[in-house]
C-alpha cells in the first residue's frame, strides 16, 4: 500500500494535496450551523450534472419536440419523472443553498480582507448559476420557458444602439424559437456547467489559501502552537467532513420530501403555467420569473421608463447584482463577526434582508399601483444598504474581539 | 552583436509583436463562431408576407396570427370606441401623436390618430414594446382591475403591468416607453389583409 503510495506520489501530489486540502487543512473549531452550506451546494452541484446527464439522453432539444420529450420523460421512460425532479427540485434547492451561504458571509464579515477574491469568485459563481438556472428553465419550452425567455432576452434589445442587433444574434432569429432554444440547450448542459466546476474549482483554492473565516471573524492562523497549527484549528478532515454528513443527511430528507411530496411546491418551483406548451401568440394571464430571481425582477419592475427606454430598468437590475462585487470595499468596519459590530451595521442588514425578501415576494405578484410604490421604496433600501455602507460601518461603537474563537 | 549581450528591447518589441498578431489570429477564428449566431439562411427566408381573411369579423372580435414569429392582431373597432380614441389627453398618453418616441413605431402612410388604414380595422404587432410579452386584449369599458370608470378598453400586459389604448397608444408612467408597432399592411381586397407588405403607391 505505502509503496504503490509513494509510486503515485513521485509522479502525482496525492498524498500532498489530500494533507493541503483534508487531512491538515486546518479549519476554526467554532463552526455553526451556517457553515454547512458551502458542502450543501457541492453536493447540489454533483446531483445536478448526474441528473442532468440522465436528462440529456432522452431531451430534445428541438421547439417542436422539446415539451414533448419532457412530457415523455416524466411519463414513459422508467424513473424518468424521479430523476427530473431531482433535477427541477434540484435547481431551487440549489439556490435555498446558495443563499443562506452568502447569508452567512454577510453575518460574519467572510468577504473582508483577505478573502475579497473568494467573495468575487463567490459572486461570479452566482451570477454564471442564475444565467444556468435561466437557460434550463427554457429548455421543457413551457409558456413560461417561452415568455420567461422573451422578456429576459429583450432586456439585451433595450441596450441603446446596438439592442435590436444584439437580439437578433443573441436569438439567431427574429423572435424566441427554435435557433434560441437549441443554443440554450448548448449553453445550459455544455458550456456552463464547465465555467461553473472551474469557478468552484477556483473558489475552493483561493478559501484553502488565506483559510476559513469563522463566526467570531477571528484570524486564527495569527495564533499558532510550536508547530505552526492554528491553536483554533482543527484538521477538516476528519471532524468537518464527518459533521458535514450529518447537514447531507438533514438536507437530503427536507430535499426528498420535497421531490416526492411536492415537487411543484405550489408553483414555486415549477410555475403552473409551464405545464402548457409554449405558444408565441398568447402570454400568460400572470408570469413571474422562478422565485430566486425575483428580486432583481422587481428591481426592474420599480425603475419607470426614462428617455422613451426601458434601460435605466435593466441597468437597475445590473446593478442590484453587480454592487455586490463591491462590498468588501464598501465595508469599513475593523470588525468581521456580527457578534462584535456596532448596531448600526446590524439595523442594517437587518432592513437589507427585510429589502431583499420583500422584493422577491413583490417579484411575483401582480403589478399594482400599491406594489409599485413598495417595490420602489424597497429598491432604494436594498441600494441604500450598500451606497450608506462606507458610513455606518465606520459609526457606532464595535465590541473588543477575543484573541481566541469563543464556544 | 557578441552573442552574449541580450537586446531585452528587441525581445520585448518581439514578444509585443508576437502577441499582437497572435490576438488579431484569435481574433479572425473567433469570428466564425460569432458569426455562427446570426440568423441562418432558413430562419431569414421565413420571413414571409401572411394573407388574414377578415370578412367573418365582428366588432369588437380579435385574431391573432404570426407573421415573422411574432404575434399580429387583427381587430374591429366600432364607432364608439374610435370614438372614445380622440378623448384621450396628452396627460393619459405618453405619445399621442406618434411624433416623439413613438415615431418610428409605424409606418409614413399611418398618421391619423386610430393608427390604421381604414378605421374600424386596427393591425398592429402584439408585443408589448417594453420586454416582448403579448399585452392580453381588454375591451370593456370601466374594467374595475384596470382604472375603473376611466379605463376605456385597451391592451393590458400581465408582465409589467403596461396599457394601451385600442390604437395600441401607450399610457403614460408605464412601463412601456413606446405605442405598439403597427407593421407593414395592405388590403388586398376588402376582405384580405396581407401583413408584411407596404400599400403599392397610388
Amino acid at each position: 500500500m505505502d509503496n504503490n503510495k509513494s509510486w503515485i506520489d513521485q509522479r502525482f501530489p496525492l498524498t500532498k494535496v489530500w494533507n493541503e486540502h483534508l487531512a491538515e487543512y486546518y479549519t476554526p473549531r467554532n463552526f455553526n450551523f451556517w457553515y454547512f452550506f458551502g458542502s450543501l451546494a457541492m453536493l447540489v452541484l454533483v446531483m445536478q450534472i448526474v441528473t442532468g446527464i440522465f436528462l440529456t439522453m432522452h431531451f430534445k432539444p428541438d421547439a417542436a419536440n422539446a415539451f414533448a420529450s419532457v412530457e415523455y420523460i416524466m411519463r414513459d421512460v422508467d424513473w424518468g419523472w424521479l430523476i427530473r425532479y431531482l433535477h427541477s427540485t434540484g435547481a431551487s434547492a440549489f439556490f435555498v443553498v446558495i443563499y443562506l451561504h452568502m447569508y452567512r458571509g454577510l453575518l460574519y464579515g467572510s468577504y473582508k480582507a483577505p478573502r475579497e477574491l473568494i467573495w468575487i469568485l463567490g459572486m461570479v459563481l452566482y451570477i454564471a448559476l442564475m444565467a444556468e438556472a435561466f437557460m434550463g428553465y427554457v429548455l421543457p419550452w413551457g409558456q413560461m420557458s417561452y415568455w420567461g425567455a422573451q422578456v429576459i432576452i429583450s432586456l439585451f434589445g433595450s441596450v441603446p444602439v446596438i439592442g435590436p442587433d444584439l437580439l437578433i444574434w443573441i436569438l439567431g432569429d427574429y423572435a424566441v424559437g427554435d435557433p434560441a432554444l437549441n443554443r440554450f440547450f448548448s449553453l445550459h448542459v455544455i458550456a456552463l456547467p464547465l465555467i461553473l466546476v472551474v469557478l468552484v474549482f477556483l473558489h475552493i483554492v483561493a478559501l484553502h489559501t488565506v483559510g476559513s473565516n469563522n463566526p467570531d471573524g477571528i484570524e486564527i492562523k495569527k495564533n499558532k502552537d510550536k508547530n505552526g497549527i492554528p491553536k483554533d484549528g482543527i484538521p477538516f478532515h476528519p471532524y468537518y467532513s464527518v459533521k458535514d454528513i450529518v447537514g447531507v443527511v438533514v438536507f437530503l430528507m427536507i430535499f426528498s420530501a420535497v421531490v416526492f411530496f411536492a415537487p411543484a411546491m405550489n408553483g414555486y418551483f415549477l410555475e403552473h403555467a409551464n405545464f402548457v406548451e409554449a405558444n408565441p401568440l398568447k402570454t400568460p394571464d400572470h408570469i413571474a420569473p422562478l422565485w430566486y430571481l425575483t428580486p432583481f425582477y422587481s428591481v426592474l419592475r420599480a425603475i419607470p421608463p426614462m428617455f422613451g427606454s426601458q434601460f435605466p430598468g435593466v441597468v437597475g437590475m445590473f446593478a442590484a447584482l453587480l454592487i455586490l462585487l463591491a462590498l468588501p470595499w464598501l465595508d469599513r468596519s475593523k470588525v468581521k463577526s456580527i457578534r462584535y459590530r456596532s448596531w448600526p451595521y446590524k439595523a442594517a442588514l437587518a432592513i437589507f434582508v427585510i429589502s431583499f425578501i420583500v422584493l422577491g415576494w413583490l417579484g411575483m405578484q401582480p403589478v399594482t399601483e400599491l406594489n409599485a410604490l413598495l417595490a420602489r421604496i424597497f429598491t432604494v433600501a436594498y441600494f441604500g444598504f450598500f451606497i450608506l455602507m462606507p458610513w455606518f460601518t465606520s459609526i457606532g461603537k464595535t465590541k473588543e474581539v477575543p484573541a481566541r474563537v469563543t464556544e | 552583436m557578441s552573442g552574449q549581450e541580450i537586446d531585452l528591447k528587441k525581445r520585448r518589441f518581439l514578444t509585443n509583436a508576437t502577441s499582437v498578431v497572435g490576438a488579431v489570429g484569435v481574433g479572425f477564428v473567433a469570428w466564425p463562431f460569432l458569426s455562427s449566431w446570426m440568423p441562418s439562411a432558413r430562419a431569414k427566408a421565413a420571413g414571409a408576407p401572411v394573407d388574414v381573411d377578415i370578412s367573418k369579423l365582428e366588432p369588437g372580435q380579435l385574431v391573432r396570427v404570426l407573421w415573422r414569429k411574432k404575434p399580429v392582431w387583427i381587430f374591429k373597432r366600432d364607432t364608439t370606441t374610435l370614438a372614445n380614441l380622440e378623448m384621450f389627453t396628452d396627460e393619459d398618453l405618453a405619445d399621442k401623436d406618434g411624433t416623439k418616441d413613438s415615431k418610428s413605431q409605424q409606418p409614413a402612410y399611418i398618421t391619423q390618430s386610430h393608427r390604421a388604414i381604414k378605421a374600424e380595422i386596427a393591425v398592429m404587432v402584439g408585443v408589448c414594446t417594453h420586454l416582448g410579452c403579448s399585452p392580453t386584449y381588454r375591451p370593456e369599458l370601466g374594467a374595475a382591475d384596470l382604472g375603473g370608470d376611466s379605463w376605456k378598453g385597451g391592451f393590458y400586459c400581465p408582465c409589467h403591468g403596461s396599457k394601451f389604448d385600442l390604437a395600441g397608444r401607450v399610457y403614460a408612467g408605464v412601463p412601456a416607453p413606446t405605442n405598439l408597432v403597427v407593421p407593414p399592411y395592405h388590403f388586398v381586397s376588402d376582405s384580405l389583409i396581407r401583413v408584411g407588405v407596404d400599400p403599392k403607391a397610388s
